[in-house]
């Protein structure tokens, strides 16, 4: 089993993560699913769920269709109290290189939340288990899913984790 | 003392003093008069302990307690505080045992709660004598674990510290009987997951906002444009003959037709879906013609079945500001993996990020926070009059004037609900001291720091 990645590979790897974290904290949500490849699947699932074999996900999306709709709920639709928030993404460890080049690998992240006129608090806590893609457009995330420890949830999640 | 005495309801119960929020006290004596004594409290789904020795912790209200199927199958919730020392000794959430043993002295409790095993109980030998050990009339029949009723139906567990209260059928009365027995028909239940959320707003906050068919058409833009919920859509509104428990029954229009509701101004006529699949509905044979039907149990739980999506939704109080909100996603066991998809994906419409319920959360919080800035002042809840009677229309708040309604009738009557013989655990006195909440419940400080602005 391969789990080393050439230098540039590696750098492309943390450009990406590094890219990501940027994009979701910059309240630009439609930078969001040009991250992923056309038929990309993103989840957030409570670790609990993940751990026990539950399906259930806090959130689930298969393809870019349904996270610009995602997106769009964010702009448009979800009323919530506006906040910041600020990724803290550890880097990656490369568990295997599929034969098609694509990477399976994991990071831990953190989250913080700031409201205006609030503190800052720690959100979400957890760690992204990545599948990603070499495409003709650099590396894309075929699949992301967010695995929280911070299963009870301050009232809401809004934006992309 | 009579803490409701202070409490001014200006007419019946259409102006609800912003107080039944915001006081620690009367949030005891809530506590007192609905969650542990004369009312059943959901605990769980049998599908969550399906094995002998599977147990899950919970709480009713705020005190912790654990659901366990006994070897013979039969199920049994006791409170999770140690019957020797009053340690809190089961700390996992969930798993099979055996026995339970309490950690700090080894005193150990069969799945049904009774004692079996105190260490060292007839002393230690020395010297061909016996010293220590517990006196000669200790009898382990008197300490075991406190054990609350169970009542299943469909299911679902329910349990009450109450040993007298009623029966569950009378207690959800025929009309709401009806309606939980749509969804909980004895069909073998599949668990798909949990989510949960501490919510900083008081716990009423969250049956009301499923007793008020007047938000899901306004504040969920989601539910507007796509016709899953508007006020035009056929629907009826019924209650127990107490008005304490509700259902909210809707059936699902056509999905962008303008009408009188096109004109609010969360309707979004150009919104499309580009992944249709969110709206990927299909008919059930139980549903019969709604295609919603939403059910709060007071005080404790409330029921979902918007289209393929199915939940229980169990509410925690943590002190007056704060209730933590655990939603238990299931289907059937004879659902295909396509139906099992379609309710996995149409999850996403409900929980702490949904598309229509993450508003739900949000809008509560700022509720409580607009009580606890002006506690003398009242809320309004007076769409479709000031009294209180079931509907054919959903543009009315005649179930939250309902539940309060029956909120008054209980927490103003004079005496004290007798405590049961058989629950004999030394309760707090009402309104004795503020409330520990999740604290008392997680033997850990609480979350308080995103109350909303507040710290």
């Amino acid at each position: 089993m391969v789990n080393t990645l050439d230098f540039d590979t590696w750098q492309a790897l943390m450009r990406l993560q590094a890219d990501y974290a940027a994009a979701v904290d910059s309240s630009h949500w439609e930078l969001w699913p040009d991250f992923f490849t056309e038929d990309g699947v993103y989840k957030l699932q409570p670790r609990e769920n993940h751990e026990r074999g539950f399906p259930l996900c806090t959130l689930t999306f298969d393809g870019k269709a349904s996270l610009r709709d995602r997106v769009y709920g964010i702009k448009e639709t979800l009323f919530h109290d506006p906040y910041y928030q600020r990724h803290v993404v550890g880097a990656p460890l490369v568990r295997e290189v599929l034969t098609d080049g694509s990477i399976v690998c994991e990071s831990n992240y953190a989250v913080f939340r700031t409201k205006l006129n609030g503190l800052s608090t720690v959100f979400n806590v957890g760690r992204y288990m990545d599948r990603v893609a070499r495409t003709a457009e650099g590396l894309k995330f075929a699949e992301r899913l967010a695995v929280y420890d911070s299963e009870m949830i301050p009232n809401s999640i809004i934006y992309p984790v | 003392m009579n803490h409701t005495a202070g409490l001014h309801w200006e007419a019946g119960t259409s102006r609800i003093p912003f107080a039944v929020y915001t006081d620690e006290q009367l949030h005891q004596k809530e506590l007192e008069r609905f969650f542990y004594n004369g009312h059943w409290c959901y605990v769980g789904l049998e599908a969550e302990v399906p094995q002998p020795g599977d147990f899950k912790r919970t709480v009713v209200g705020e005190r912790s307690v654990i659901l366990s199927r006994a070897a013979d199958g039969s199920l049994h919730c006791f409170e999770n505080v140690c019957a020797h020392r009053g340690m809190q000794f089961c700390r996992q959430r969930h798993g099979n045992r055996k026995e339970f043993v309490c950690p700090y002295h080894q005193w150990s409790y069969t799945l049904s709660g009774d004692l079996q095993g105190v260490p060292l109980r007839r002393g230690v030998r020395q010297d061909g004598q016996v010293k220590g050990g517990m006196p000669a009339d200790f009898n382990p029949k008197d300490h075991g674990l406190t054990k609350l009723k169970v009542a299943t139906r469909g299911g679902v567990v329910f349990a009450s510290f109450d040993h007298d209260v009623e029966p569950l059928e009378d207690y959800l009365g025929p009309t709401i009987l009806q309606y939980f027995d749509r969804l909980f028909d004895g069909r073998e239940l599949k668990l798909l997951g949990y989510n949960r959320q501490r919510i900083p707003g008081n716990w009423k906050l969250m049956q009301e906002n499923i007793k008020d068919p007047y938000h899901p058409g306004l504040l969920h833009t989601w539910f507007v444009t796509f016709g899953l919920w508007r006020a035009d859509n056929k629907a009826a509104l019924k209650m127990d003959a107490h008005h304490r428990h509700a259902a909210m029954i809707s059936t699902r229009g056509n999905a962008g037709a303008k009408s009188d509701v096109s004109n609010v101004s969360s309707f979004k006529s150009t919104m499309e879906l580009e992944d249709k699949r969110f709206l990927d509905i299909v008919h059930e044979d139980w549903w019969g013609e709604p295609t919603a039907v939403m059910t709060t149990i007071f005080p404790s739980v409330i029921f979902q079945q918007q289209v393929n999506s199915v939940s229980t939704r169990h509410i925690q109080p943590d002190g007056h500001g704060n209730f933590d909100f655990v939603w238990t996603h299931f289907g059937f066991a004879n659902d295909t993996p396509e139906m099992t998809a379609r309710r996995l994906r149409q999850a996403n419409l409900f929980g702490p990020a949904g598309f229509v319920s993450a508003d739900d959360g949000e809008a509560i919080e700022l509720s409580q926070c607009g009580f606890e800035q002006k506690p003398g002042h009242r809320a309004l809840a007076e769409l479709g009059g000031r009294g209180v009677e079931e509907t054919d229309h959903m543009v009315t708040e005649t179930l939250i004037r309902g539940m309060y309604e029956y909120w008054r009738k209980v927490m103003e009557t004079e005496t004290v609900p007798p405590r049961s013989a058989a629950s004999p655990a030394a309760l707090p006195p009402e309104g004795a001291a503020p409330s520990l909440g999740a604290a008392r419940r997680e033997g850990g400080a609480s979350l308080h720091a995103d109350s909303g602005g507040k710290a």
